[in-house]
C-alpha cells in the first residue's frame, strides 16, 4: 500500500483559508511515515482527506495509485485501518465486540462471524495486549487500554496499511513505547504506517520519514536529519529549540528552550 | 439469562398477550371457545367478537407496539442519544396537527376513516420538513441539525394544534385530545393491514442494517473508516423508522413511552448490540402494548382509559426497576 498526495488543497465550507494548501507527500510501502506540526496545522485534515471523507478542492489523493474517491468504503476499509483521534461511544459495548467491529469490511451487514474472523479478532487483541480485557465494557477502560483496544480494532481489519491520529496521546511511557514498537514491527513486516503525533523525539526515533506541516503547508519533508533543523522547527512551532544528538540513541533530539521573553 | 431463552420468553409473552386480549373483555371467552372459533366452529356471536373486534385490536397492538419500540431503538442509535424516541423528529406533532384539523373542520369524527389518512399526511409533512432542513445544511443529515429541526418542526405543529383547538367546539376538542392520548379502539382489519404493510417490511430492512447501525455508536467518522456507507445507512434508517412510526401513529394516536422505555429495558438485559436489541425490542414492545391495551379496556370497564396513561403507569416503574438492577451490577 502506498499513499500519495499531489498539490492537495482542502478547504472546509465557510472558511477562507484552506486547511491544506498544496501538500505533496508520498508514503512508500512498508514504511513508517510520521506527520508532525503545531495544533491546527492540518494533520487530522490530511488523514480525513486521504481516507476520502473530505474531497480535495484541488490536487489529488491516491491510495495504491488509485484516486481515493474511486475506492468503495468497503474496499478501502479492507485495505486501510484508520484510527481517528477521538471517539465517543454512545452506548456500552464489550471490548471483544468493539474489536470485532473491525471485521465489518469483510463481513458486510449480514454475514455471520466465521473461524477466520474469530482468529483475526483474537490475534489483533493479543498483539495489542488486550486479550485479558475481552469481557470488559469499553467505557470502563483506562486511557491507555482504550487506545490499545482501538488499535486492535484496526488490526482486526487485517489491513495492509494503518493511519493513526495521535494514538499515544495521554499514554504513559510503557504504553507509548509498546504501541510505537508495535507500529515499527508492523512496518518491518510490510505494513504501511502513517502516524500523526505531537511527540517529536519519538517520531524521530521510530520513523523512516517525516512530514512537518505548518498552516496547511509543507514546511519540511524527508528523513529526521532533513526535518529536524533548529531554525525550521523554531519557526514552525514559534518557540526556540535546540537539536542535539541523543546521548543514548544518537538520534537527533529536540529540546524546547526557555521563553525568550 | 441466556439470549435465546430471553427471545423465547418474549415470543411466548407475545402469544400470551394475544390470547389474553382476545379472551378478556365485556364478554369473556374461554381458551376452548377461542380455539373453536379459530377452527371455524363456535358460537356466531363469539365469532364476531373475536374476529371482527378483538383479534384486529390485539394484532394492531402487536404491530404498533413492536414498530414503536423498534423505531425508538433505531432513533436512539442514529441520534446517539438515549433520550431519543420515535416522536423526537416531530412526527407526533405533524400527525396530531393533521388529526386535529380534520376533527375541528368536521371532516371526520372519531373512528372515521379520514382521521388516520389526515394523521398520516401530517406525519409525512413533518418528516419531509425535518429531512429537507437536515439535508440542506452543510454536513448532510447531521445529528444536531436533525434534532434541532425535529424540535422546531414539532413546536410549530404544537402551535397549529393549539390554535385549531382554541377555535374548535367542545366536542371536537374532546375527540382530538382523546385521539392524541392514543387508543386502539378504532382497530379493524384495514388498519391492521396498513400498519403491517409498513411495519413488517420496514422491520426487515432495519434488521438488515443492524450491524451497520452498531458502528454508528462509535461515531460516523469511525463507521466510515470501517467500511460503512454512512450517508446511505442514515437516510434509509431514518426514512424507514419514520414511516413505521407514522403508520402506527396514524392508526393508534400518539402512544408515548413504548418507543423510549422498551429499547432501554431490553438494552439493560442484553446490551447494545442492535442485532439482538432490534428484534427483542420489537417482540417486547408488541407484548407490552397489547397488554397495556388489555388493561386500558378492563381496569375501569366499561370506561376505557387512554392507553398512553397505562403505558406510562406500567412503563415507568418497570423501567426504574431495570435501571436499579443495572446500577447494582
Amino acid at each position: 500500500m502506498t499513499f500519495r498526495t499531489r498539490d492537495l488543497v482542502v478547504q472546509y465550507r465557510g472558511t477562507r483559508v484552506p486547511a491544506l494548501d498544496g501538500v505533496s507527500m508520498e508514503v512508500p510501502e512498508g514504511s513508517l511515515y510520521t506527520v508532525i506540526g503545531p495544533n491546527g496545522s492540518g494533520k487530522s485534515t490530511l488523514m480525513r482527506a486521504i481516507m476520502g471523507l473530505l474531497p480535495p478542492s484541488r490536487g489529488s489523493v491516491r491510495i495504491q495509485g488509485r484516486e481515493t474517491g474511486a475506492w468503495t468504503r468497503k474496499a478501502l476499509a479492507q485495505a486501510v485501518g484508520a484510527v481517528p483521534q477521538a471517539e465517543h461511544l454512545a452506548f456500552p459495548l464489550s471490548v471483544r465486540d468493539f474489536v470485532a467491529m473491525g471485521r465489518y469490511p469483510h463481513l458486510g451487514p449480514l454475514r455471520a462471524e466465521g473461524e477466520t474472523d474469530r482468529q483475526a479478532v483474537g490475534d489483533a487483541m493479543s498483539r495489542c495486549d488486550v486479550a485479558h480485557l475481552a469481557p470488559r465494557n469499553v467505557t470502563t477502560l483506562s486511557g491507555g487500554e482504550l487506545q490499545r483496544v482501538r488499535i486492535a480494532r484496526a488490526l482486526a481489519q487485517e489491513p495492509r496499511a494503518l493511519i493513526l491520529d495521535e494514538p499515544t496521546a495521554s499514554l504513559d511511557i510503557r504504553h507509548e513505547m509498546s504501541i510505537l514498537q508495535l507500529l515499527r514491527e508492523s512496518a518491518g513486516q510490510g505494513m504501511t504506517v502513517l502516524l500523526i503525533t505531537h511527540h517529536l523525539n519519538l517520531a524521530a526515533r521510530f520513523s523512516d520519514r517525516l512530514l512537518l506541516l505548518n498552516r496547511g503547508r509543507v514546511a519540511a519533508e524527508g528523513t529526521v536529519d532533513d526535518v529536524f533543523r533548529e531554525e525550521t522547527l523554531a519557526r514552525v512551532y514559534q518557540w526556540p529549540v535546540e537539536v542535539r544528538a541523543d546521548p543514548v540513541t544518537g538520534i537527533p533530539y529536540v529540546t524546547p528552550m526557555q521563553d525568550p521573553g | 439469562m441466556s439470549r435465546s431463552l430471553l427471545a423465547l420468553l418474549l415470543l411466548g409473552l407475545a402469544l400470551l398477550a394475544v390470547l389474553l386480549s382476545v379472551r378478556l373483555g365485556s364478554v369473556s371467552l374461554s381458551t376452548p371457545e377461542v380455539l373453536a372459533v379459530f377452527l371455524g366452529r363456535g358460537d356466531p356471536v363469539h365469532r364476531t367478537i373475536l374476529l371482527e373486534l378483538r383479534l384486529p385490536r390485539s394484532l394492531l397492538g402487536l404491530f404498533v407496539g413492536g414498530g414503536l419500540a423498534l423505531a425508538g431503538a433505531v432513533f436512539q442509535a442514529l441520534l446517539r442519544n438515549p433520550l431519543a424516541e420515535p416522536y423526537i423528529l416531530g412526527i407526533s406533532g405533524g400527525a396530531g396537527a393533521g388529526a386535529v384539523l380534520v376533527l375541528a373542520l368536521g371532516l371526520a369524527s372519531a373512528g372515521s376513516g379520514a382521521l388516520p389518512v389526515a394523521a398520516f399526511a401530517g406525519a409525512l409533512v413533518a418528516i419531509l420538513l425535518v429531512f429537507r432542513v437536515a439535508a440542506s445544511a452543510d454536513r448532510s443529515m447531521d445529528v444536531r441539525v436533525l434534532l434541532l429541526a425535529g424540535v422546531v418542526v414539532g413546536a410549530f405543529f404544537s402551535a397549529v394544534i393549539a390554535l385549531v383547538l382554541s377555535l374548535s367546539e367542545a366536542r371536537a376538542v374532546r375527540s382530538a385530545i382523546l385521539w392524541m392520548m392514543g387508543s386502539l379502539s378504532g382497530a379493524h382489519w384495514g388498519s391492521v393491514g396498513v400498519v403491517a404493510a409498513y411495519t413488517l417490511p420496514g422491520a426487515l430492512v432495519l434488521l438488515a442494517l443492524a450491524r451497520s447501525l452498531n458502528l454508528m455508536a462509535i461515531g460516523e467518522e469511525t463507521a466510515s473508516y470501517l467500511g460503512t456507507e454512512v450517508e446511505r445507512v442514515k437516510k434509509v434508517a431514518y426514512g424507514v423508522a419514520s414511516l413505521i412510526t407514522a403508520a402506527g401513529v396514524s392508526m393508534a394516536g400518539i402512544i408515548g413511552f413504548v418507543g423510549l422505555i422498551v429499547p432501554h429495558g431490553i438494552r439493560l438485559l442484553v446490551g447494545s448490540d442492535l442485532r439482538l436489541l432490534l428484534p427483542l425490542s420489537f417482540l417486547a414492545g408488541a407484548s407490552f402494548l397489547t397488554l397495556a391495551d388489555l388493561a386500558a379496556r378492563l381496569l375501569l370497564a366499561p370506561t376505557e382509559i387512554p392507553i398512553g396513561v397505562i403505558t406510562a403507569f406500567l412503563g415507568v416503574p418497570l423501567f426504574l426497576v431495570l435501571l436499579r438492577r443495572s446500577m447494582g451490577e
